[in-house]
């Protein structure tokens, strides 16, 4: 379909809930795809590594680093970026909780908490932290992360 | 200092800039692209000293795309902060691995990455200065051949020719020789730990076109827009009313976006394409070795005491490496110098405070600003000083804590009005930590719980024209904008100038518009948002500003009311007689001026303006130091709690512990995120990082998997933060500067309590487990 650096081809992506026609190389980044043509920013490049967490976004619910995922093997899955995520709970909780500085990983730890919501609501202090060690804050120094996660799992298992 | 009403001051309100960001929808710099903007990429140095033979770009051109492939000699010339030391692209050798030698623009960033790579640079290599002592040698290979040549930006920067030496600062203070004979006890320790980074999840990003106007518009991530108009103006003959700097949310700086490197790159960059607007952004490996990094330092200190255990003498030598070019370590240098004692009075003091060259990345502000790498040395030396004189660590630092009528190691004067209360923090902290129930304790066969206890403070150390200027616009709805050029890099600046607002105009939060962008042309001019400075110079601009829209609001209203401007009070949205507060009129109706019923009109658009300038600060004395280089000192306590594992020298830190005299804290809520996130930079700092040199100086750890900074799980199990608010007289509400505190006592806390715990004296950063374990082997021999 898309020879390899030379050619791009037109692709369709699902994200948050509409499908959308995209222009990619086949060496096109997910996160570049979403920035540059989708102008979904809130997906951070930060480290282009998969150390830092800036860029997660939901692929089929799961996080994912999108430096880390090319848009090519991303067509026909459901993606979700913080963009998708409109007055969730969790962003509120985010503000509430004083877990936000300059706010450039925010978007990563929203959704890895979202998911983390979803799939382990009843997660332990050490589960809650295997899964938040994937994603780097220079500013705060977690304690105020760490309270607002706590408070979303808290919220999702009440009203469960 | 101004009388407060409690509408905002003082109060926990929520960052106006909070919502935005969760929701994922403010903009950063590299999140703005255009269609047609071209890229650039950096060829960088492979080697750490080279003599650079040939550049030779023709597969470079073969990429589809390049537009234009720049060397150092499309501009052979240095620039620099203090010390105009640095060709923005190396000309005849580069000095540091990783140095930008040329720029490749294309069309896309993959194409200008591809041809970057194929750009071949035939190299020479030459002897490496790989430490600061190796460069401080008679005879040392030399990082730079002609300093003693180079442009002095601004004063107190003293290169020596034919040596590494990029400055040396002194400071002679009463009679050191003579005392240091006298004194009954003594100590002598070295300190060390090698350069490492800021680490802002944000990496820097700019955009720059030149209009054929001539006008240069460039986008940044930057602490100091009005410093790269300086440098752009400086260096390349721009006039200054044609440089405009944007910039918006910064994504974290820590003080790594203070200084000037790429702009000066992506406007070469420009130039070569006709002045098409040109990206530049760095990749995490590039921000942290390219761009300018964090200190490190080889620290000497030898305290004397006199029998009582006061401390009468202390020596401080400081070799600073500075890595291949002085940037702001040139002031990092004189900061570490002028206030080498800590918050101890030390009536005889000698230092020597050298900026070193090195072949390493160079090395510009970190938060703090000397004052978390000084600390760490001093308060080891407290430690062990008290060791030898057998007197409680906590006491040591009581007896000897300086005080008003006392004068700091510049011989400046310490007065009620200019510095914190260190004895209470030290109480405070001493309570907070639980510093009675023991310094150590073992809790089992294995387990150790010691604790360590840091007092520091310090000055900023700003220019002595520092300054920062406020524009207060009212809208017809009575609500107002403030037009300021403090940047929002994280610490809340824009909300606790909007609490100053709301104090002084007794006007509700919500009334208070302030724009996250700045504009170098819209702004009035802001020295810079560093040193802890801005509440200050910022919060004493827009209080200023607030009182003069007061006194245009009083005038208006007072011919809408028939009255003198005298009887009239502001607050609540309203202008009213103060001793009739039912008569008044609505700041709204007012606002854009009176209009008379007959449709006649006066005063117009109430628009207030304030400033503000450092006062009577000096340069310090090229022989002795002697000088007033800061407006006031924050000072504060930290300690630390570990629990030490005897068998793989592992630790797990419980409590971090910080009280802090920063005068009237305006937002406690956000003055105890910074206090938390100074903690966890300066813990992430001192346990775990540092660059990895090779014997050729390559760095062996530039990215984030093998650059280890403290991760989700491994802060402290406890952070507590505690306030004493002895108000600063020229503060704004008695406000003091808090930014950079947090940071500055925990890599001494750290040390000291991992002393403790393990028996040895650990003075060396960063403290990892093999580290405690090789010191002990040491000690055991």
């Amino acid at each position: 379909m898309i020879k390899n650096g030379s050619s791009k081809s037109v692709v369709k992506l699902h994200v948050n809930g509409d499908s959308h026609e995209v222009t990619i190389r086949s060496a096109d980044t997910l996160l570049l795809t979403l920035r540059e043509q989708l102008g979904l920013n809130g997906a951070k490049r930060a480290c282009e590594n998969g150390d830092c967490g800036a860029c997660t976004i939901l692929i089929n619910g799961e996080p994912m680093h999108s430096c880390l995922s090319l848009a090519i093997e991303s067509i026909n899955q459901p993606i979700t970026t913080i963009e998708g995520l409109k007055a969730s709970n969790i962003q509120e909780t985010f503000v509430e909780k004083w877990a936000i500085q300059c706010g450039y990983c925010t978007p990563g730890f929203i959704l890895n908490c979202h998911a983390l919501a979803e799939t382990e609501p009843n997660a332990t202090d050490e589960v809650i932290e295997e899964w938040m060690q994937s994603n780097l804050c220079r500013c705060t120094g977690y304690q105020e992360i760490k309270e607002a996660v706590k408070t979303v799992l808290q919220a999702k298992t009440n009203k469960i | 200092m101004q009388d407060r009403t409690g509408t905002a001051v003082g109060k926990p309100i929520q960052r106006i800039d909070a919502v935005e960001k969760a929701a994922g929808t403010v903009r950063y710099i590299d999140d703005y692209t255009l269609p047609g903007l071209a890229h650039a990429k950096l060829v960088k140095s492979s080697y750490a000293h080279a003599k650079i033979n040939s550049i030779d770009s023709t597969e470079a051109w073969k990429v589809p795309g390049v537009r234009a492939i720049i060397t150092g000699k499309m501009f052979p010339y240095h620039i620099g902060p203090i010390l105009a030391d640095r060709p923005p692209l190396a000309i005849e050798k580069v000095r540091y691995y990783g140095e930008p030698v040329a720029i490749v623009v294309a069309d896309h960033e993959h194409q200008a990455k591809r041809a970057a790579a194929l750009v071949k640079v035939d190299y020479e290599p030459l002897q490496v200065v790989n430490s600061v002592r190796d460069a401080f040698q008679t005879g040392a290979p030399l990082v730079h051949e002609n300093s003693g040549q180079y442009m002095k930006i601004i004063s107190n920067v003293y290169p020596v020719q034919g040596t590494n030496i990029g400055s040396h600062i002194k400071i002679r203070k009463g009679d050191f020789i003579k005392t240091w004979e006298a004194c009954t006890t003594k100590v002598k320790e070295t300190y060390s730990f090698n350069l490492s980074d800021h680490v802002a999840l944000e990496t820097r990003s700019t955009r720059v076109e030149i209009k054929s106007s001539g006008k240069v518009i460039i986008h940044t991530t930057t602490q100091s827009p009005f410093t790269i108009k300086k440098v752009m103006n400086q260096f390349f003959n721009i006039e200054l009313g044609n440089i405009i700097v944007h910039t918006t949310i910064v994504g974290g700086a820590f003080g790594g976006k203070g200084t000037v490197q790429l702009e000066p790159l992506a406007y070469l960059a420009s130039k070569a394409i006709g002045g098409k607007m040109v990206k530049l952004n760095y990749e995490r490996e590039e921000d942290l070795i390219t761009a300018p990094c964090h200190i490190g330092v080889e620290a000497t200190i030898s305290l004397g005491t006199n029998k009582d255990g006061k401390i009468i003498a202390g020596q401080y030598t400081f070799l600073i490496d500075s890595g291949a070019y002085t940037d702001q370590a040139a002031g990092i240098t004189r900061a570490m110098a002028l206030d080498c004692t800590g918050p101890y009075n030390v009536p005889n003091v000698w230092c020597d405070s050298y900026c070193m060259y090195t072949n390493h990345p160079y090395a510009t502000s970190f938060r703090g600003y000397a004052h978390p790498e000084l600390t760490f040395a001093v308060e080891r030396t407290m430690d062990q000083l008290a060791k030898k004189l057998s007197i409680d660590p906590i006491e040591l630092r009581k007896m000897n804590t300086i005080q008003p009528g006392d004068t700091s190691p510049t011989q400046s004067v310490i007065t009620a009005n200019n510095i914190g209360d260190t004895l209470k923090c030290l109480e405070r902290a001493r309570e907070l930590i639980q510093w009675d129930e023991g310094q150590r304790l073992e809790i089992s066969n294995n387990k150790i719980r010691a604790k360590g206890i840091s007092t520091f403070w310090k000055t900023s150390t700003t220019a002595t024209n520092a300054q920062s200027g406020a524009i207060l616009k009212f809208e017809a709805d009575g609500s107002v904008n403030l037009n300021c050029a403090a940047i929002e890099l994280g610490q809340g600046t824009k909300t606790i100038l909007a609490q100053i607002i709301a104090e002084r105009l007794k006007l509700e939060m919500n009334k208070i518009h302030i724009t996250m962008e700045v504009n170098s042309s819209y702004d009035p001019h802001q020295w810079r948002t560093v040193a802890s400075s801005t509440t200050f110079l910022a919060g004493r601009a827009v209080l200023a500003a607030c009182d003069d829209a007061i006194s245009q609001l009083k005038r208006t209203a007072s011919i809408a009311l028939k009255c003198s401007k005298e009887d009239l009070e502001v607050g609540g949205g309203r202008v009213y007689l103060k001793p009739n507060p039912d008569y008044g009129v609505q700041i709204k109706d007012i606002a854009l001026g009176y209009q008379y019923p007959n449709g006649h009109a006066v005063e117009g658009q109430v628009v207030g303006h304030g400033k503000y300038i450092q006062r009577h600060l000096t340069p310090m004395d090229k022989e002795t130091g002697f000088g007033k280089p800061g407006p006031w000192w924050s000072v504060g306590t930290q300690a630390i709690e570990v629990e030490w594992d005897t068998r793989d020298y592992t630790y797990k830190i419980l409590k971090a512990v910080t009280v802090l005299d920063g005068g009237t804290i305006i937002n406690p809520a956000t003055a105890t995120q910074q206090m938390r996130g100074g903690m966890y930079l300066g813990l992430s700092f001192a346990s775990s990082e540092a660059f990895l040199f090779d014997e050729g100086g390559i760095v062996q750890n530039p990215q984030l998997r093998t650059y280890q900074i403290i991760r989700f799980g491994e802060q402290p199990v406890e952070y507590l933060v505690d306030f004493i608010e002895s108000p600063a007289a020229d503060g704004p509400y008695g406000a003091r500067g808090i930014g950079e505190y947090g940071v500055i006592g925990m890599a001494g806390a750290l040390a000291n309590s991992l002393s403790a715990a393990a028996q040895v004296e650990l003075n060396h950063l960063p403290l990892i487990p093999e580290l405690i374990w090789k010191t002990k082997k040491e000690h055991l021999k």
